[in-house]
């Protein structure tokens, strides 16, 4: 690489560009029946970079990372890695060129131990059988790299997701990838985690790697990242090839084709009257009896590390587990605890943190889920399935909340997160909600829809109803929430109002002592 | 896309279409589909298998498959829900067996009762099992299956418990309209549950619980409940069966219809039921048990070998799975 380009940018830069262009995609496309997935897509990652790829939920970005492992075959274009022209046929292909690709969902036999999963596919064997000294050795060797205290003979089903992710990447290390891609790495990591993360980027990016990372987050791209493509129905719309005046709004408004001031977008407004006391719940989960209020038209934050027993709470407050202590009253009556069915009756209803497991009916289509809890309070008879008033409901749902699909029937796996997110929301709009608790209402949601959301929210909420809000995203608890709860390990440790909030204060407050 | 707006791009822009066709595709091989494998099976078998295509056949053919039918109507109810109940055909043995000494002792109607609830009392049981004690019903059923079979044979000494009661034998051969009650009852169990499944809130729920128990669950569903409710109604449809099917032999017999859950969960399936739950249709249920009836009654009219016999419905069996894979494989497919 020639000098003199290297002496006028930046010593950032300076560094990337002394790495040689490692991983290099020309002209990619995939196609799959009827849709262009991909379309001419260009890429290159340099040695030693962290090479940002943004872009909302169906951009493209998912596509291109499936092209990298092997998983899809594009219909044109070339990959090059060190300047070696490849194709992969399938995954076994795409690790043997040095390409690894850590998927948010791990790959990981959970019922093994750490070793066993770190050489997957490649036990190390002495006459016929696992050699399990240097199995132990090779696993100890790459878990110390990581810095990580994990033991090789832990079983993975064990650990925590940032633990197994840091045994995804030990698995690369191991195969020594040369070139590595994250998909959206720190979505489900604790502050701590995403520390430690954040870290181990670094260091691969320091030994030379070529390093993919796909985001949602614009800070970690300042952060972490020494380049940033921007990606929007399937085609590259920017490609920075170093961070020098690109900005926070440069990068929303490339990926959304508008700009957008403030995606939060908070309205000021005044809470209301009492309209929920939690006294002194206590129950799995929650090991110091916790106790707070929500106004109707206020909106409530509950922040905290992964752990902090935030959704533990809700629980509790929801009725989905049953505390050992403590009450919610809702409007000075008495909840019955332990009862979905009886909080939903009177107004409490909750949408889970993990929409997958807990929230959508996968292959149900849209109007099933919506119409799910309302159904038997429109019955005929109390017994027979109203349909007019669903399919009602269904149209008025999609018209109001702008779910994003083509009639009521359509499986709701195969909506975006965003619009699966809406459903959720539109089934408990479609009762007569009191107070709607939200845990990690926007995870792995998209810029555009997430705006949507917190409009909905800010709707409820002028509407006198009452909104928690349970969320990891610093800066999503700071902008939506009129006063913010902060747990740790358990307890309930202060409530800060807006006017108060800082992100150091916080996170000062989140963090173990 | 318009740049004024804030929209999200069409959903997993990548898929949107070709999720389109693909379920366009596949609703009409999992519903139309098997309908249509049936007419096409039934019009080749009426032109070619000589004596098939005679009310004498048609109606043998339909009484043939009433055991299957019947109880197959509520297996779809426990597929549904994306559990599985192995104890029928223990529960259908030990039911006539129950009935046959009950009216003996006890007079007719008594006796009948004494079978259905006997029926509905191990139904209550597997569904108390799997949702209270969380015990996975294949393990729970199968247990069930080996437990009422042996006491099938305690009630009945063993041997066969002969009916004495006129009565008895008149439940399953009043006829109407030159069909008899067991093929009527069919009838009645796939109309009634054929509402039951997609027209009442019950219904639907259990295909939300089969579909996601944990959102079905937080969404408020008494989840429990619904469990043991379709477990219990299995078991007292299993129950009845049983009855019925002691009425036509004019015993009790415990050694009787051992394997006929498999035939029943391979028929529910072939309409396209899907085994891992959340999906369920009655008309394919029908077809299902018609396409197996058919098949067998045309291999006994062209005198096809028992040992042969065996292939073809183990052939049956397999492609039904298959199938089923095939379906959910698609379905998953597309999200990814």
């Amino acid at each position: 690489m020639s000098a003199s380009l290297a002496a006028h940018v930046g010593e950032h830069a300076a560094r990337r560009l002394e790495g040689e262009a490692f991983l290099r995609l020309r002209g990619i496309s995939v196609e799959f029946p009827g849709v262009k997935a991909l379309k001419g897509v260009d890429l290159t990652v340099h040695r030693g970079s962290v090479h940002a790829l943004m872009g909302e939920n169906g951009a493209g970005k998912s596509t291109l990372l499936k092209v990298l492992s092997g998983v899809n075959t594009p219909s044109a274009g070339t990959i090059e890695v060190g300047g070696e022209q490849l194709q992969f046929r399938n995954a076994a292909a795409a690790l043997d060129a040095g390409i690894a690709v850590i998927y948010q969902e791990l790959n990981l036999v959970p019922e093994l131990s750490v070793a066993e999963n770190l050489m997957l596919g490649q036990l190390p064997r002495r006459a016929g059988f696992v050699n399990r000294t240097q199995l132990r050795a090779r696993a100890m060797g790459v878990l110390r790299d990581l810095g990580e205290a994990i033991g090789p003979d832990m079983l993975v089903s064990r650990l925590s997701i940032g633990q197994r992710q840091m045994v995804e990447i030990g698995k690369a290390l191991l195969r020594d990838a040369r070139v590595i891609a994250f998909d959206e790495p720190t979505s489900s990591l604790s502050v701590r985690e995403t520390v430690n993360l954040k870290r181990i980027v670094h260091r691969l990016r320091d030994d030379g790697r070529a390093i993919i990372y796909v985001t949602h987050r614009l800070a970690e791209v300042f952060e972490l990242c020494d380049a940033v493509t921007v990606f929007r129905d399937g085609a590259c719309i920017a490609q920075h090839a170093n961070m020098a005046g690109v900005t926070n709004d440069r990068i929303v408004s490339e990926m959304v084709g508008r700009s957008i001031e403030d995606i939060y977008g908070y309205r000021t407004r005044e809470p209301g009257a009492m309209l929920m006391q939690a006294r002194a719940l206590v129950g799995p989960g929650v090991v110091e009896p916790v106790s707070f209020e929500v106004r109707r038209g206020e909106i409530l934050g509950f922040f905290g590390l992964v752990g902090a027993g935030r959704t533990e709470l809700m629980r509790l407050v929801c009725g989905s587990v049953m505390p050992t202590g403590g009450e919610v009253m809702l409007e000075g009556k008495r909840l019955p605890p332990g009862s979905t069915r009886e909080a939903i009756r009177r107004g409490v209803a909750l949408c889970p943190e993990d929409r997958k497991a807990e929230g959508i009916f996968p292959i149900a289509g849209v109007g099933e889920n919506i119409n799910v809890s309302l159904r038997r309070r429109i019955a005929r008879g109390g017994i027979f399935v109203n349909r007019a008033i669903e399919t009602a409901n269904t149209a008025d749902i999609i018209h109001r909340l702008n779910v994003r699909t083509r009639d009521g029937n359509t499986p709701i796996a195969t909506l975006s997160g965003g619009n699966q997110q809406k459903v959720i929301l539109g089934r408990w709009l479609s009762e007569k909600i009191e107070l709607l608790v939200l845990d990690e209402p926007t995870r792995g949601i998209d810029v555009g829809a997430r705006a949507q959301i917190y409009g909905i929210l800010y709707d409820l909420a002028d509407a006198g109803k009452g909104v928690i809000v349970v969320s990891s995203d610093l800066a999503e608890v700071m902008s939506v929430c009129d006063r913010v709860i902060v747990m740790r390990e358990g307890r309930m440790v202060g409530s800060v109002p807006r006017r108060d909030v800082t992100a150091e204060r916080l996170l000062q407050m989140a963090l173990p002592q | 896309m318009s740049q004024a707006t804030l929209n999200v791009p069409p959903p997993a822009g990548s898929t949107a279409r070709p999720n389109r066709s693909a379920a366009m595709i596949r609703r009409a091989m999992s519903q139309s589909g098997i309908v249509l494998v049936f007419l096409i099976l039934f019009a080749v078998l009426a032109a070619s298998v000589p004596d098939f295509l005679t009310p004498g056949n048609i109606t043998g053919l339909l009484l043939s498959v009433t055991l299957t039918g019947t109880l197959a109507s509520t297996m779809m109810m426990v597929l549904a829900l994306g559990e599985v109940d192995l104890s029928i055909a223990s529960i259908v043995a030990f039911s006539g067996v129950a009935a046959s000494v009950a009216t003996d002792a006890l007079g007719l109607p008594l006796g009948i009762l004494a079978g259905v609830l006997a029926g509905g009392a191990v139904g209550l049981c597997n569904g108390v099992v799997v949702a209270k004690a969380g015990v996975n019903s294949l393990i729970a059923t199968l247990a069930a299956m080996e437990i009422v079979r042996g006491l099938a044979y305690i009630t009945s000494s063993g041997d066969a418990v002969m009916i004495s009661s006129p009565g008895f034998f008149r439940l399953a051969s009043a006829a109407l309209f030159g069909l008899t009650a067991p093929i009527w009852i069919m009838v009645a169990m796939f109309v009634i549950f054929g509402v039951v499944l997609n027209r009442t809130v019950f219904g639907r729920d259990v295909l939300a619980t089969g579909g996601n128990t944990e959102a079905a669950r937080l969404a408020g569903l008494n989840v429990d409940r619904i469990k043991i409710t379709v477990f219990t109604l299995q078991g007292l449809v299993a129950g009845f069966c049983g009855v019925l099917l002691s009425s036509r032999m004019g015993l009790g017999d415990p050694k009787t219809s051992i394997g006929l859950e498999l035939a029943v969960i391979s028929a529910c399936v072939l309409g396209g039921v899907s085994l891992t739950g959340g999906i369920a249709s009655i008309s394919g249920v029908i077809v299902g048990v018609l396409i197996m009836g058919c098949v067998q009654d045309a291999m006994g009219l062209l005198n096809v070998p028992t040992f042969y016999q065996y292939l073809v419905r183990g052939g049956i069996l397999l492609l039904a799975v298959l199938f089923d894979r095939w379906k959910n494989g698609r379905r998953t497919g597309v999200k990814h």
